[in-house]
């Protein structure tokens, strides 16, 4: 009986082993993407992966790269900085991947980032924040998301229009969260403005009541939130119910405001949000075309038009790293990292091309997106009259 | 001082909550010494159902609470008939295993059935809060934590007074004297364990509308209930009930004060405390001995 068994578990695994290598044999190129599909950031990690995929088959549509089909090789890192490490393993050991995209969070990212380095495949990262991602001296990082000191440069020139004498910060206790935390607390040191009660939350926490009663205690007039949107659903509400009445700016890109309209309804009402891509204004973007092509995708899809804000990510990312197979003029990771420092695309956020940032002789690349701010208004997303288009 | 009063308010009302979570949980770790891994994807189980009552029935949000209490138990029957039976007088490390299987299984269909993005749920009551001098505090919250005491006391009265209750406490405490007393054993298994499904049920329907909704929520939330059943000693209401507000007030007084990073771990400590110097809980009389 257990021959029997043992027989058939074989069997069982040998036609899936035997899956991946029949794909091989239609010569696909492999483009591995980790992100959190499921756990407290699932949502985001879901709408990257969506936006990731209408990459593809754009890019496959038009013939795909080195007249070959790109294949997305999608793994779960569970929000989990652990299992993002295991999943960059097994895209590089066992899928052979030339490149990858991923892993959302910062945390997350930087668990993965010493895979890269040891079997010397590049990453093309999407959403991370942190400042250290790029400063760590891994040259196979290559950023296209903001870190937070360039968002809170992006945030400088409208400062004066916010009036800010006194901020408080409240901050996922991750990587991010505490980068954000400093990035715009320095900001606002160096413009005159001081800084108050700087109060972080777990990632999973659901009740931020102590935070708040805390930083209501104090003086501020503004207060900057970094997390996921779930999590800023929740600070919006209770806020609320604490009466909390300050200027609210979330940081991160991670906000999506149509979301919070609909889960948070009038406790987001005046709050300010920092995107890097703006879907109800498509031809605000640098290019606007385009933009406006991938809502309609988007929509066409059925996809959530609260997920564009994440969504781009995938695009560009899956955009960046087939472009850099393209020019590499082959699937190899030492030759793709090479050919990412040439890259030169017009993504959906704007164009995409990487400075070295880190130390020197092991610099990681750092491209310069794209910064918007919105305000919710009357239940609605606008633009706030002084970030409209001069 | 409006401070200090606000944190209080916020201690005990979050505190109700983690008493919400702990009773079902103490009943089923406590009373039939099955360690239910699985006890918050029954919370999440209830506030799925809850919603899909609000929003594919539309009911009324006070009667998608029983019918999330339904679902509960009858998952909670289900799962003890198929599952838990067939082990019978297996170690509990077997069983054990069983539960963080159910667990895994569960949260993952979930996800699969509800997809990963959160979802909220619309109450009756009004978005503003009510305002009691210097502090104010969310309608909502107010009859979270009035429900919460109210399935707490029934809880503790059906265990104490009734019939049923005497009929469980037997079967645990000895399962073939009871069996000789006329107590159906396999029936009073299932109750018990669908009892405790439907009050982790009853705390994600009433806990949903506060937070989110989405499929790995249970997992704070068993880690809350299995810190509160510590707190207040195994199979103990009162002491479940009492270690949940002590939970709350010491979370919110440790961000409040302390540092709000180290939130969670200002309950831990506690917990070892206890484990410490206490180990049978908080609330436990002297331990009869012999």
């Amino acid at each position: 009986m257990t021959r029997v068994c043992t027989v058939a578990l074989l069997l069982f695994l040998a036609i899936f082993a035997a899956g991946p290598v029949s794909a091989q044999q239609a010569e696909a190129i492999k483009i591995g993407v980790i992100q959190p599909l499921s756990g407290p950031v699932a949502a985001s990690g879901n709408y990257v992966r969506m936006g990731a995929e209408i990459a593809r088959d754009w890019i496959n549509s038009r013939g795909g790269v080195l007249g070959r089909q790109v294949q997305l090789l999608i793994e779960d890192n569970k929000s989990d900085p652990k299992e993002a490490a295991t999943a960059a393993e097994k895209l590089i050991v066992r899928d052979k991947v030339p490149v990858i995209m991923g892993a959302w969070g910062s945390s997350m990212t930087l668990a993965a980032m010493p895979k890269l380095e040891e079997y010397g495949v590049p990453m093309v990262v999407e959403t991370s924040s942190a400042a250290s991602i790029t400063k760590r001296g891994n040259p196979w990082v290559f950023r296209i998301s903001p870190p937070s000191e360039m968002e809170a440069l992006g945030l400088e020139k409208y400062l004066k229009n916010f009036g800010i004498k006194q901020a408080d910060f409240l901050a996922v206790n991750t990587d991010w969260g505490r980068g954000a935390a400093s990035a715009f607390g320095d900001l606002l040191k160096r413009s005159g403005a001081s800084v108050g009660a700087t109060e972080f939350m777990d990632q999973a926490a659901t009740d931020m009541n102590a935070q708040i009663t805390k930083i209501k205690a104090g003086s501020g007039d503004t207060l900057f939130v970094t997390t996921s949107v779930e999590q800023i659903t929740l600070v919006l509400k209770q806020a609320q119910d604490q009466r909390l009445s300050r200027k609210v700016i979330t940081t991160g890109g991670s906000s999506s405001p149509s979301q919070l309209i609909k889960q948070a309804g009038p406790a987001a009402e005046g709050t300010y949000h920092i995107l890097f891509f703006l879907p109800w204004f498509p031809e605000a973007m640098p290019d606007g075309k385009l933009a406006k092509a991938f809502v309609d995708e988007w929509t066409k899809r059925g996809h959530p038009f609260e997920g564009l804000t994440e969504g781009f990510r995938g695009h560009d990312g899956i955009l960046t790293a087939a472009e850099a197979i393209k020019l590499a003029g082959k699937p190899d990771p030492k030759a793709v990292r090479e050919a990412l420092w040439n890259v030169n695309v017009m993504g959906v956020n704007g164009p995409i091309k990487f400075e070295k940032d880190g130390p020197a002789g092991k610099e990681s690349g750092q491209s310069k997106p794209s910064i918007f701010i919105v305000q919710i208004k009357d239940g609605k997303i606008a633009l706030p009259a002084f970030a409209a288009k001069k | 001082m409006d401070q200090l009063l606000q944190h209080l308010l916020n201690g005990l009302l979050l505190g109700a909550t983690y008493s919400l979570l702990g009773i079902g949980l103490t009943l089923v770790f406590g009373l039939m010494n099955v360690v239910n891994f699985a006890h918050g994807e029954f919370y999440t189980l209830g506030a799925y159902a809850a919603f899909a009552a609000l929003v594919g029935l539309s009911v009324s949000f006070f009667l998608a609470i029983p019918l999330a209490i339904v679902v509960g138990a009858a998952a909670g029957a289900l799962c003890e008939r198929c599952l838990l039976r067939p082990l019978r007088g297996e170690s509990i490390d077997t069983i054990m295993l069983v539960m963080i299987g159910l667990w895994i299984a569960m949260q993952n269909a979930e996800l699969l059935g509800w997809g990963g993005v959160a979802k909220s749920v619309l109450t009756p009551f009004p978005a503003q809060p009510v305002v009691l001098g210097r502090v104010s505090v969310s309608p909502l919250r107010i009859f979270v934590f009035v429900v919460s005491g109210l399935l707490i006391l029934a809880a503790h009265l059906l265990l104490a007074r009734t019939k049923l209750g005497r009929a469980m406490r037997a079967t645990f405490q000895d399962r073939e004297t009871a069996a000789l007393m006329g107590v159906s054993i396999e029936r009073i298994h299932t109750i018990t364990f669908a009892f405790g499904a439907g009050l982790a049920a009853a705390a994600g329907a009433l806990l949903g509308p506060v937070f989110l909704l989405y499929p790995s929520m249970g997992d704070l939330a068993a880690l809350k209930a299995f810190s509160v059943v510590i707190l207040g000693g195994l199979g103990n209401f009162v002491g479940a009930a009492l270690g949940g507000l002590v939970l709350g007030v010491a979370e919110e007084m440790g961000a409040g004060y302390v540092s709000s990073g180290y939130r969670d771990a200002v309950g831990f400590i506690i917990i070892v405390g206890v484990l410490l110097l206490r180990p049978s809980g908080l609330f436990v009389r002297a331990e009869r001995v012999g």
